[in-house]
């Protein structure tokens, strides 16, 4: 019997302790995929942060080293400066890459770092219980905007994908939803690309994935996958923000 | 022994040069020596200053509270470091540009006019090698051969054609009557 | 050569290959000089980070990778890579940092100080952790520590703190550079891709107590060995000393000349001075207190290394303090004085 469907060999045969739902295992699998795909398992180095995916190097079957809070970029710099024939990428989310960690992501783009950042926008801080993020919608409700939050009090969300594509520095840059099989597939090519990008020494990528945290939204899979539809995309736009090499 | 000399004065009149230069002299020589340096917001605020100690043993302190020497090339390096200057010390002070005498009355000074004679030269730039010109003779601590030949390895580093001018420069200096 | 641009070199020398930094005075001189020379080494790495947090945890990737790598800043900026040499430790991960102390706290001034004993010396950053720390006392001494450094760190796969003040930085002395020695660093902890073998993860992530509490007393038993065998010191005109002077780096030199100043007046005193601020020479200390009543401890602050003193002698003898914090370099004469003072109280 032909096998169509199996674990991509750069995942180690763990299960997941994402909440049922949550974007994250997708992403995760997307990466394995491409890594198989691409066939630098042996080669490549990843970044998780402090964040929900803390403990990707529990998943992954790849060399990695951890990253204190926002610090991704920094790290990954320091690695590929010392190993620039080894693919490396960092993995970090909204709060990670576009609040603490503001300072480091947009320099390493700004000094066109030849790394792949893959940030996961699910508009709340998940590990900490549901906080405000920097990429929280107008409105939404949060632990720390009980009221929903206020452009006055609490600032704007923040389009880091935006600005990062007004860059030189910055290669390529997309922004990918993993909500509906369609998206997936899409966000699949792009991560996959990105990768290529830095095996071909363009430079600096950036995929960002818009990912439903049900847990945190308070709402089942079905309406978070529906809420990233018919809300958050209307935020934050899928599609390709920057590509030099268009 | 331990002698420590401070050279002061505006910033662009080669202060530091001074005393780098003349701290590596001694350093051929065999002394033990320390060059500190002013730095921070002191240098672009237009003053600069170094403190050079040399001895013939281990130095405590690069600092100079009581210099035995003080070189100085601006009127407000005067105003700041004259009281600090050791009992019977000596002042080598720029007379061109200084018109002002120390109040103290136990200092042995020195006049130097840096500028006029820079001047004759034909080179403003050198003023500094003049006062150095001096300022080895009256100390008496090395040679004037091993002084030249410490500028020499310095200059040696940017370009070989400065050295004829401030030989010229050194041995006007050198050759003033103390 | 300057005291800065001997760290820089020495450094090259000794085989470091990423250094990141970002400008704070009174080190600049040293992220300038490796902005020179870093590139010149073979497979070196310069980069100016976005800040000193920045800095250090690029230094934490290029270590994880295999580099010997370096950081520099002032106090200021010390504070700000506390996060990362947290990591560092966490990670066993070595890498040197240098710290040339400016007065404090916050802004402070740019003036010589030694007011970061305490964060140097007790880790500095969160959790259970120690840096070997590096004191010295001499632009020869810069040169020969940052060496000693770079091997210590990989010995013990741990941060190595080098803690001098802008005398130190800014000063110039003759310095001659020693042979480096190989660089011993065991392939099995550098990440670089699994290859065919199994994956790594470095990570200081361990959210099961008890294997938190393994790694917390894997940590403390490397410290206890690096406390039974780095304790560096040395003595100065000790063996008839009634009155001992405890001093390090620049108030060290200061303290050597107010000895012979002292000396010449016919005060026995000598100096005890810690090259390693940690582990600290605590035995040497307490072993002297066998016939030495007095000691007196000298700090460029208002007092830090004399608890370390205290805790060295536990009650036996008397601790005297003289500090001048904030950027004041005090003189041989004035500590001088200080000493006959406590000549005649005795």
């Amino acid at each position: 019997m032909k096998k169509v469907f199996s674990r991509p060999k750069s995942l180690k045969n763990t299960a997941f302790h994402y909440c049922g739902g949550c974007g994250h295992s997708i992403a995760h699998r997307l990466i394995a995929e491409s890594i198989d795909e691409l066939d630098i398992q042996d080669r490549i180095i990843g970044v998780p942060p402090a964040g929900c995916a803390v403990i990707a190097y529990n998943y992954f079957d790849i060399d990695m080293l951890e990253s204190p809070h926002g610090r991704g970029c920094a790290v990954a710099t320091g690695i590929k400066r010392v190993l620039p024939d080894r693919v490396v990428f960092s993995y970090q989310g909204d709060g990670d890459l576009a609040a603490i960690g503001t300072a480091e992501t947009f320099h390493a783009a700004n000094r066109g770092e030849n790394i792949t950042v893959i940030f996961i926008n699910n508009a709340v801080y998940g590990m900490t219980g549901g906080q405000m993020a920097p990429t929280t919608l107008l409105g939404q409700v949060s632990t720390t905007t009980p009221p929903g939050r206020s452009a006055l009090l609490d600032g704007h969300p923040v389009h880091f994908s935006e600005i990062l594509g007004q860059l030189p520095g910055t290669m390529y840059v997309e922004r990918c939803a993993v909500n509906t099989p369609a998206n997936v597939m899409k966000a699949k090519k792009a991560v996959k690309k990105a990768f290529q990008y830095q095996m071909d020494n363009v430079g600096f990528s950036l995929i960002e994935i818009l990912s439903q945290c049900p847990t945190n939204w308070k709402m089942s899979p079905v309406e978070a996958c529906r809420w990233v539809n018919e809300v958050m995309m209307k935020e934050y736009p899928l599609g390709i923000i920057k590509d030099s090499k268009r | 022994m331990i002698r420590k000399t401070i050279f002061a004065g505006f910033g662009g009149q080669g202060v530091l040069m001074m005393g780098y230069i003349y701290a590596h002299t001694v350093m051929n020589e065999g002394y033990h020596v320390t060059y500190l340096p002013s730095y921070g917001v002191e240098v672009r605020g237009g003053t600069a200053n170094c403190t050079v100690a040399v001895s013939d043993e281990e130095i405590a302190s690069p600092i100079a509270s009581e210099p035995d020497y003080l070189v100085v090339m601006n009127k407000p390096s005067l105003y700041t470091y004259q009281n600090r200057v050791a009992p019977q010390g000596i002042i080598f002070l720029n007379s061109s540009i200084i018109d002002t005498r120390p109040t103290r009355k136990d200092l042995n000074i020195h006049d130097v006019p840096v500028g006029d004679i820079a001047g004759k030269l034909g080179n403003p730039r050198v003023q500094n090698v003049v006062m150095m010109g001096s300022f080895i003779k009256k100390t008496g601590l090395i040679t004037p051969e091993a002084f030249l030949k410490g500028l020499k390895q310095i200059l040696g580093e940017k370009k070989k054609s400065a050295m004829e001018i401030n030989r010229k420069a050194f041995a006007a200096g050198y050759e003033l009557e103390i | 050569m300057q005291g800065n641009r001997v760290i820089g070199e020495a450094a090259i020398r000794a085989g470091c290959r990423f250094y990141a930094g970002y400008p704070i005075t009174p080190q600049n001189e040293l992220t300038e000089y490796m902005a020179d020379n870093m590139r010149r080494a073979k497979g070196g790495t310069f980069i100016q980070a976005e800040s000193e947090i920045a800095a250090i945890n690029m230094v934490l990737g290029a270590a994880a990778a295999g580099a010997r790598a370096m950081t520099s800043s002032s106090s200021p900026g010390i504070s700000l890579k506390q996060e990362g040499i947290s990591s560092l430790a966490a990670d066993e991960l070595p890498a040197v940092i240098v710290n040339i102390m400016r007065g404090g706290p916050g802004l402070g001034n740019i003036l010589p100080s030694q007011g970061d004993y305490f964060q140097a010396t007790r880790g500095g950053g969160h959790g259970d952790y120690r840096t070997i720390v590096l004191a010295p006392a001499s632009v020869q001494e810069l040169a020969d520590l940052t060496m000693d450094a770079f091997d210590l760190a990989d010995r013990y796969r741990n941060p190595v703190l080098i803690l001098a003040d802008g005398m130190m930085g800014q000063m110039m002395e003759p310095v001659e550079f020693s042979d480096p020695s190989s660089r011993q660093y065991p392939e099995c902890y550098i990440l670089k891709g699994k290859g065919k073998g199994k994956s790594k993860f470095i990570r200081g992530l361990i959210l099961d107590a008890i294997r938190m509490e393994e790694h917390n007393w894997k940590l403390y038993r490397k410290y206890q060995v690096i406390t039974q065998k780095e304790v560096r010191f040395e003595t100065f005109w000790t063996d008839d000393a009634e009155i001992l002077i405890v001093a390090y780096g620049t108030a060290a030199r200061i303290a050597k000349g107010a000895i012979k100043r002292s000396r010449e007046m016919g005060i026995p005193v000598g100096l005890i001075r810690p090259i390693t601020l940690w582990p600290f020479p605590m035995e040497v200390i307490r072993s002297f207190a066998e016939r030495v009543e007095n000691f007196l401890v000298f700090e460029m602050n208002t007092g830090q290394m004399v608890e370390d003193v205290q805790l060295a002698l536990g009650g036996i003898g008397k601790v005297q303090f003289y500090g001048r914090p904030g950027g004041v370099i005090p003189t041989p004469a004035e500590l001088a004085k200080v000493i006959a003072y406590q000549a005649r109280k005795k």
